[in-house]
């Protein structure tokens, strides 16, 4: 067995390429730190450890294709709510408890068309409601860092599996912070595309005009080197751009001298947990030591985003979740969790006649001047850097009987999906043993410039290199 | 507003237990009572935004392939068939 905890997707490419070691002893060590550490963590729903084993034999094979395989023999697990062909997706509910796709999402299909190997389905807040991996039928998912903490969520399995070293790759998807949340509580890199730039055909659908598909990585690189994989138009999703796919690693390592990054007042101003305030300005100082300008900016509108966020956000749960009639596949209404119920509800009286005009419109009105505030400050600065949580990871149990204080968890986070711009969620230090991560975020299709800031961040500090003890 | 419960649970297809009403009936007019704090706003002149990146009237490419489910691909999630058809309850009563 071979130690893969730090591994990179760089690092195994390279392994593989030196002879150091073949794609089934990659694997095989992968597959034998799930089973060691994942009865505790919890992060996997369904291990595919034959599946893997196989291809990876398979692949030790035809070595000689790695060249034309970007992702070649790269193992990689899968948040629950993409749909895998004759393998088992839940989105963590036990409406789907039982439910195997007859098709690949077509995110998944580039994955193994580019040669990756499916570990398993992660674990995550089911149907992808929830700011901390509690919500899931299948049990909560335990923070490596500290296993009283909550890894956040919704997509808690993506980044407990990265950070602790069972894959080193993770899908997830991000409707209102859902990757860049749980990334920034486990120490992870973890990228929110712009809305339109990755295929939804075949994930399981959350709110249509946010929901937006993404991965965690351990480095920049390793989510560039994604990004490029999973980027590009679909004929299935007529929601992707017609823009061509750049190349995100040309520029990757040419730092942030001379670059304009805003700091948005109104979400540094009040509200922050000391501990993350003293990490965002230590980040902050880095970003000026490696020559960038920092410039305050006003988002004035950040204030109504989780209040709009939780109206257009459930309307579109509720009709999204309405085809699930236990008719045609899964079980029936009756076996929905408490959250999903919730939010269903929510959504469907906001949408009911007669308050239509005063929630939903009216949000989606105000969803327009969040998207102006970031157009004029992108007018000024190249992009922005924020924390992503106001606060540290919470202990286990703590929100779960208060949704409105769970949801405000996400104040940092729901604007970018309401603008429909990237993020990109990268280590930023630690408090009191627990991460905390810092978002950069940029005007719509500017992943490259992001990558190329992140990059310059995580080659000064270099806080991905730690590991937690499990 | 006051939401009822149990008219949107109707709306909604759910069935909710009465202690589920009780405990969503104040869950929801807290979280309605927070985000009605977009009252203070006037927006009579903003056009709403549904599509955020400006794509309009994107229309469905005429070459497609004929790949479509099986038949059996698609009563595959469905444990209620019949006759290689979904089985249903009546909705017209005789």
């Amino acid at each position: 067995m071979i130690d893969v905890t730090s591994l990179t997707i760089t690092d195994i490419l390279e392994g593989y390429r030196t002879k150091k070691f073949s794609v089934s002893e990659v694997v095989s060590s992968y597959i034998e730190r799930i089973e060691k550490y994942d009865s505790t963590l919890n992060s996997f729903i369904t291990v595919a450890k034959n599946e893997a084993l196989a291809k990876a034999s398979e692949m030790d094979s035809q070595i000689d294709t790695i060249s034309t395989h970007s992702l070649f023999g790269i193992p990689l697990a899968l948040k629950d709510m993409f749909m895998t062909k004759g393998m088992r997706t839940t989105a963590a509910s036990n409406v789907l408890r039982d439910y195997v796709p007859p098709v690949d999402a077509e995110v998944v299909k580039r994955y193994k068309n580019a040669g990756a190997i499916i570990l398993g389905k992660l674990n995550h807040d089911a149907w992808a409601h929830g700011s901390s991996g509690e919500n899931s039928d299948f049990g909560v998912t335990l923070n490596p860092w500290n296993k009283e903490y909550v890894p956040g969520g919704s997509s808690s399995g993506s980044g407990v599996s990265v950070a602790a070293g069972l894959t080193p790759v993770a899908s997830g998807t991000d409707t209102g912070g859902s990757i860049r949340q749980p990334a920034s509580f486990t120490n992870t890199v973890g990228l929110k595309p712009t809305y339109g730039r990755v295929s939804r055909s075949g994930i399981i659908a959350m709110a249509s005009s946010l929901d937006s598909i993404g991965h965690f990585t351990k480095t920049v690189s390793d989510s560039a080197q994604v990004l490029q994989v999973t980027a590009g138009k679909d004929s299935m999703d007529a929601t992707l751009t017609p823009k061509d796919v750049p190349n995100y690693l040309e520029n990757l390592r040419k730092g942030m001298k001379g670059m304009k990054i805003g700091v948005p007042k109104e979400f540094v101003e009040k509200g922050l947990q000391p501990e993350v305030k003293t990490v965002f300005e230590n980040a902050v100082k880095d970003f000026e030591e490696l020559g960038a300008e920092i410039v305050e900016v006003s988002l004035p509108h950040t204030e109504y985003g989780i209040a709009i966020y939780y109206i257009i956000q459930t309307a579109e749960v509720s009709s999204n979740l309405a085809r699930y009639d236990g008719i045609r596949y899964g079980n029936d209404r009756n076996t929905f969790g408490q959250e999903a119920k919730r939010r269903i509800m929510l959504g469907t009286y906001v949408l009911s006649a007669g308050y239509y005009d005063a929630y939903y419109k009216k949000a989606m009105q105000v969803r327009t001047l969040v998207k102006q505030d970031f157009e004029k400050a992108f007018e000024k600065v190249d992009a922005l850097v924020t924390p992503v949580s106001p606060t540290l990871p919470w202990k286990l149990g703590e929100k779960v009987n208060d949704p409105l204080s769970m949801y405000l968890a996400d104040a940092l986070t729901v604007t970018v999906n309401m603008a429909g711009i990237p993020g990109l969620s990268v280590p930023a230090g630690f408090s009191n043993g627990l991460p905390v991560g810092i978002q950069i975020l940029g005007p719509h299709f500017s992943e490259a410039k992001l990558f190329q800031i992140g990059q310059a961040f995580e080659d000064k500090t270099n806080y991905w290199k730690e590991t937690p003890s499990l | 507003m006051k939401i009822d419960v149990k008219k949107t649970a109707k709306l909604a297809n759910l069935a909710l237990t009465p202690s589920e009403e009780e405990t969503l009936e104040s869950q929801l007019n807290g979280i309605l009572s927070y985000v009605e704090k977009i009252d203070s706003l006037d927006v009579s002149e903003i056009i709403p935004t549904s599509q955020v990146t400006g794509l309009e009237n994107v229309t469905f490419n005429d070459s497609f392939s004929d790949e479509s489910l099986t038949q059996e691909q698609a009563l595959s999630g469905s444990t209620n068939t019949h006759n290689g058809m979904f089985k249903v309850k009546a909705v017209i009563e005789s």
